[in-house]
């Protein structure tokens, strides 16, 4: 195959960007998209040019490291699909195709196609686990959770954290993210304690991170390479809510 | 050169000696412990646990991590389960099963008294993901449920759906980042050790890069723990990350820190075969598949009719046919080498005849494509994915890839190195798994190292020693940072035509055609000769474009297969002097009549430890002696 690649080259954080053109040839239509962008980057610095930089880790769909816009969506044309396990059969030969970073002030470009997405992890950090420290644990079999319950619970915590729906999103809002752990944790017993607390600081931190508010056009679910639904954001709103009735 | 090797297991019987070593432990009190700091490199299962936990103690720790979280360690890929000796299925398992079936599994090659300690904890593990939240697969009535895993007749393995290493990765993350948030724990990503510092014989430091600014820096604690994976993509190819390394390790192993049994690798019997010259890494179909999948070739060689005109009594079955009571579940080893002489006889499948079906008709018409969906869809949805082929309607297409080390840097039952303070927990420690893993057990490991035992002794080890201050401005520290610097600049300034990832494939394939699969004499001879010009060539011609002051993605890369190579020759060094074949390691000289694996117990029924010996000079082999008092050295038999 033949490809026209427009590719986001930002030297740093502070320094202007601009979309560069490269043309690719002998492209195999099994590759995976990062394999294609390996492909450029070793013509590159055997031209003596700087690789383009960007994420990636375990190229199967699950750390969550991969994040780039391909054609204006976040992971490409497929649904619930991560960049990484996109391949090149899905596109045309001689096809030109755009290349470009997750775009939120919550998420600073680094370089090239990386940004930063620590912000995530603050928000995790202010109430997506349970208190639990180790050594603390009850006898497994004594917690019961019904088959479902614990399918359900999943769902949530299927997310990967690449960042796709705050990418998504018109307002860079970080609800998918955020309310995909708060339903886990809400879902099974163990999370019960700490409701309350969870979902007025993670509901905090994500405003304090400066992601903007959800208005429901439902992007962010349609971008989820692990399919994560709407319905989560609905039950951290709920969740919200009941956070001012209880006591814990 | 160092003295005796000790391997501090507690006396008394095998049930008792962890018990006895956490008793015969000194303590820190709680209101010292926030005098003492540990320096936890990695964030994977063993290492986000040891942060975690040791935290929640009160030591100060910090943790680093060369992603740009946590969560995005190597061990989040992890599909299949982890095994636990809960005998919830009451199918007769036990600690002492557990602790048998991973001997056995690991070909005699382990040490007794450490596996013994894995299998008693495996069953606090599942507690206390349980109680973190971790979603495992259930019963309707809400207990906990399991599948079998290979090497085992008893149905142990927990599970969350194909996704088993994130739920756990997510579990000990959430507890590390709740330490984080509040000021217990400090977290240090895009940072990759580049050197750990030794004063007076004693791990103090490391240095490190910071990779968005380039920044260098030292951090000094009372104990450095390394939890920083596996060397697989020595490779090139391997269904590890494509970031795992073996540089924090080697870089340990250069300052003294002993590496054992380098030449351990593990060849997984079920990935998905490589398609062509881009292929960037492999793909694991999870080991769960095979039990429900039957793997099999034509009975003839060169057949290339599709599967589906292939009749029954035309299909070898062969590891049925070979092993009746382990059958498709056989351990990874010997299905791995099975595969091998099927496809070496000229009866392999696929345009290349480099793979074996990996077939699920029978269970689906035995169970149907719903139940099949709901266990193995995520698995089935990513084999399409990768090869525009449907699971459901045409068998899988498998071939081994190299999967896990075994070998790693050596500890005593502590989990310390040879170097005092310096801890090894997960899959870089050579700890637990002899010569070949079994399957669900490596995230059982790395979090029993990381939860459980860690805490334990590396709070001993801070109780035991008196340590004076050491300062920034310590001539060592400073040394030790100028090296680190010195080698940077060194890569910058070969300025060859050469980029890193082509010296990386060509250390590939020279791995993977003679210390993989089958290793001779002669061809690990022949590979040594090859590793040492491709060493050459590496420092005269690596092109390296770019800069040291910002994320740059190839000097990260050159740096790293600058150590594969060196580690790349010890392996061959280590596979050459095992003259016996043992688990993953198969010498083709040393083989039984129906090609399995034959060991040599009177010769090689011990560790072999690597000293480092300075630039050029051949690594001084020690030995650990292997003592088994609790299980029969026996021939492994899975037929
Ligand atoms: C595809 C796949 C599936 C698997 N499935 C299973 C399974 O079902 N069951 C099972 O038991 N095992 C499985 N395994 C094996 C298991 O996942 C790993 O052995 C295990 O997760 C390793 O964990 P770890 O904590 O030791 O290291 P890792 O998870 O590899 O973590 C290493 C950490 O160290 C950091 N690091 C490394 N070097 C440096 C450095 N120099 N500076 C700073 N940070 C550094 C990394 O950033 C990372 O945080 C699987 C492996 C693979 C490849
Ligand atoms: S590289 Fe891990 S999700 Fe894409």
């Amino acid at each position: 195959m033949k490809l026209h690649l427009r590719v986001w080259r930002q030297a740093g954080p502070e320094k202007p960007g601009k979309f560069v053109d490269y043309d690719l040839d002998g492209i195999s239509p099994d590759m995976s998209f990062l394999e294609m962008l390996d492909t450029l980057n070793l013509k590159l610095v055997r031209q003596g040019e700087e690789a383009v930089e960007f994420e990636h880790d375990c190229r199967e769909g699950i750390c969550g490291s991969c994040s780039m816009m391909i054609d204006g969506n976040p992971h490409g044309p497929d649904r619930g699909t991560a960049t990484c396990q996109l391949h090149m059969r899905r596109f045309a030969d001689g096809a030109t195709i755009h290349v470009e970073p997750w775009r939120a002030k919550p998420f600073p470009i680094i370089r090239d196609l990386t940004v930063d997405r620590s912000a995530l992890d603050r928000i995790i950090a202010k109430g997506g686990f349970i208190s639990v420290n180790t050594g603390n644990a009850p006898e497994a079999n004594t917690t019961l959770i019904g088959r479902d319950l614990a399918e359900a619970a999943f769902e949530g915590a299927a997310c990967i954290g690449c960042g796709a729906c705050v990418a998504a999103c018109k307002n860079a809002s970080a609800s998918l993210f955020t309310s995909a752990k708060i339903s886990h944790l809400a879902k099974v017993p163990q999370g019960h304690p700490e409701r309350k607390h969870r979902v007025q600081a993670m509901v905090a931190q994500m405003d304090a991170e400066g992601f903007g508010s959800c208005s429901n056009t439902g992007a962010c679910e349609a971008a989820c390479p692990k399919e994560i639904k709407l319905e989560n954001i609905a039950e951290m709103n709920r969740e919200w809510a009941r956070s001012f009735f209880v006591r814990e | 050169m160092i003295g005796k090797l000790d391997s501090r297991i507690p006396s008394g019987p095998i049930e008792d000696k962890w018990t006895q070593c956490k008793f015969e432990n000194k303590l820190v009190a709680p209101a010292n412990r926030r005098k003492h700091k540990v320096l936890i490199v990695g964030t994977g299962l063993a290492g986000a646990s040891a942060a975690a936990s040791m935290a929640e103690q009160g030591y100060q720790v910090k943790v680093f991590t060369y992603h740009d979280s946590p969560r995005r360690a190597h061990s989040i890929a992890a599909q299949g389960g982890i095994n636990a000796a809960k005998n919830y299925q009451n199918d007769g398992d036990s600690i002492r099963r557990l602790f048998y079936d991973t001997v056995k599994g690991g070909d005699f090659r382990a040490r007794e008294a450490n596996v013994y300690r894995l299998a008693e904890l495996s069953v606090n593990i599942i507690d206390q993901c349980v109680a973190q939240g971790v979603p495992f697969a259930r019963e309707y009535g809400g207990t906990l449920t399991n599948r079998s895993f290979g090497g085992a007749q008893v149905s142990r393995t927990f599970y969350a759906r194909g996704q088993t290493g994130q739920q756990l990765l997510i579990g000990a993350y959430s507890a590390l980042m709740r330490q984080v948030g509040i000021g217990a724990a400090e977290l240090f990503t895009r940072t990759e050790m580049l050197d750990l510092i030794v004063i007076d014989g004693k791990a103090r430091g490391i240095v490190t890069r910071n990779l968005v600014t380039g920044k260098l820096e030292t951090h000094l604690g009372d104990a450095v723990v390394l939890a920083t994976g596996g060397y697989g993509n020595v490779f090139y190819l391997s269904t590890n990350a494509k970031k795992s390394n073996a540089t924090a390790a080697w870089r340990a192993y250069k300052r003294g820190a002993l590496f054992a049994n380098p030449c351990y690798t593990q060849i997984h019997p079920t990935c998905i075969p490589v398609s062509g010259d881009h292929q960037s890494k492999l793909t694991l179909m999870s080991e769960s598949l095979r039990n429900d999948g039957r793997v099999w070739v034509p009975k003839k060689q060169g057949d290339k009719r599709p599967a589906a005109q292939i009749p029954v009594e035309e299909r070898d079955y062969f590891l049925e046919r070979i092993y009746p009571s382990f059958g498709n579940l056989a351990p990874r080893d010997i299905a791995s080498r099975a595969a091998k002489r099927m496809c070496d006889e000229g009866r392999g499948v696929g345009p290349s005849g480099q793979s074996v079906y990996l077939d699920f008709t029978d269970a689906i018409n035995r169970l149907g494509a719903e139940t099949v969906a709901a266990r193995y869809d995520n698995l089935f949805a990513m084999y399409e994915k990768i090869t525009d082929e449907n699971p459901y309607k045409v068998p899988m297409r498998i071939y081994p890839a190299v999967h896990y080390v075994m070998g790693g840097l050596w500890v005593d039952y502590h989990l310390m190195s040879n170097v005092p303070g310096l801890f090894v927990l997960g899959e870089a420690n050579f700890s637990d798994h002899g010569a070949n893993r079994l399957g669900a057990s490596a995230l059982m490991q790395g979090l029993a190292d990381g939860y459980f035992v860690a805490p334990y002794t590396v709070g001993n080890y801070i109780a035991s020693e008196k340590q004076p201050v050491i300062r920034d401005d310590h001539e060592i520290v400073r040394s030790t940072l100028a090296g680190v610097k010195a080698a940077n600049d060194k890569l910058k300034s070969i300025g060859g035509k050469t980029p890193a990832e082509t010296f990386h494939k060509r250390l590939g394939k020279i791995m993977w055609d003679k210390c993989g699969m089958a290793r001779t004499d002669a061809g690990l001879k022949q590979a040594a000769t090859e590793i040492a010009a491709l060493k050459k060539d590496f420092w005269n011609d690596l092109l390296l474009p770019g800069d040291s002051s910002t994320l740059n993605s190839e000097l990260e890369h050159a740096s790293r297969l600058a150590d594969f190579i060196e580690l790349g020759e010890l392996m061959c060094r280590d596979a050459l002097e095992r003259k016996e074949s043992c688990g993953g390691h198969f010498r083709e000289e040393a083989q039984t009549a129906e090609g399995e694996a034959k060991r040599d117990d009177a010769n090689f029924c011990h560790v072999a430890a690597w000293e480092y010996q300075g630039d050029g000079k051949p690594a001084l082999r020690h030995q650990e002696e292997l003592k088994f008092e609790n299980v029969k050295l026996a021939e492994r038999n899975y037929k």
